[in-house]
């Protein structure tokens, strides 16, 4: 029950080294405040193991308790889908106490991103059958809260902190 | 503790409160999938605990026509709270009075703790156990155990050739 199901694949928002020989997958939720303590966390990995570490983002919002977490997922999305991805995940985590709609707006103009255009893909839940897809490739592979965590497809049960982390990616490293 | 209730035994039929005024029986389920999941308590402290994942996996569980229930010794008032907080849009039930009688017959109780353990179960159509599964109580286990029942189930089913009955409905 602690493995990921769902392999990453060009579907996926990536960062990173493209061919890192760790991959550590989140599954997150833009609303929840541990994902966002946990963003933090996982950039500082990033710092430390540059190229060597690939980290992968999925979407898990719990719409019933985070009703932010949703468009949030899908300006994401949007974003994504111009290449700016992770400038928008990086925005939302930076400001979730902002976290609205018209704060969604603001970052896409920001971002040089049409405003109107996220506005009408958020009507038309143009890229909610993405997020809907990462959440059920959660589901499937044992996902329940979030943020949960896998280290080359097992799941890491561990504390998310950077030190914990760390000390479970560093084994995994190449030999250098 | 126990061991919960293994598949192939018949489902111990109950019925609890799901409301202040309602009740609730297992037998009203029959014809239909049933998952039943005992849980500690209402009010876990964390975002994404058991009963919110499985409200957000709801359309799934419709997909093979079954019915989510949980189940737990809280009163049918502070389900109801609970249910309202957290959005939630399926039955809690009360296993209240006699406080854990239901959990007992599943071997699903904690006696000391005198709570629900976190145990699953998948009931056929028939009112069958199909399979079932009890979690660390610290752990929530998640949907995969139960989706990966309902696809066997599922299939079974198909394998019996009463592939019509599990497509109505949903």
């Amino acid at each position: 029950m602690a493995e990921l199901r769902v392999p990453v694949s060009a579907a996926d928002h990536i960062r990173g080294g493209a061919s890192g020989k760790v991959i550590l997958v989140e599954y997150g939720d833009y609303e929840c405040p541990y994902c966002r303590l946990a963003h933090v966390q996982v950039m500082q990995l990033g710092q430390h193991f540059g190229d060597e570490l690939t980290y992968v983002f999925r979407n898990f919002p719990l719409t019933e308790i985070h009703p932010l977490a949703e468009p949030a997922a899908e300006a994401a999305e949007f974003a994504g889908a111009q290449g700016q991805f992770w400038a928008m995940h990086d925005a939302i985590y930076a400001h979730q106490e902002q976290l609205s709609l018209p704060f969604l707006l603001g970052t896409a103009r920001a971002l040089g991103l049409s405003e109107n255009n996220l506005a009408a893909a958020l009507e038309a839940g143009t890229y909610e059958p993405k997020v809907k897809q990462d959440f059920l490739g959660g589901v499937r592979s044992g996902v329940n809260g979030t943020p949960t965590f896998f280290i080359n497809g097992h799941r890491y049960e561990g504390p998310f902190d950077y030190q914990h982390m760390a000390a479970a990616i560093q084994p995994l490293r190449p030999r250098l | 503790m126990g061991q919960v209730l293994a598949p192939g035994v018949t489902a111990p039929d109950f019925t609890l409160r799901v409301t202040p005024d309602q009740t609730l029986s297992l037998g009203d389920l029959r014809g239909r999938p049933a998952i039943l999941a005992f849980y500690p308590a209402d009010w876990s402290p964390v975002c994404g605990d058991q009963m919110a994942v499985y409200n957000q996996v709801l359309p799934e569980f419709r997909k093979y026509d079954a019915e989510v229930i949980g189940i737990s010794v809280d009163s049918a008032w502070c389900h109801q709270a609970f249910a309202e907080t957290r959005h939630l849009h399926f039955p809690l039930l009360a296993d209240f009075e006699p406080k854990g009688s239901v959990a007992r017959q599943y071997g699903a109780y904690r006696d000391g703790d005198g709570v629900c353990e976190r145990a699953l179960f998948v009931v056929d159509r028939e009112g069958i156990i199909f399979w079932s599964y009890r979690s660390p109580i610290a752990v929530n286990p998640g949907a995969d155990g139960i989706l990966d029942a309902l696809d066997r189930l599922e299939n079974q089913e198909k394998g019996d050739g009463r592939t019509q009955s599990a497509s109505v409905g949903g």
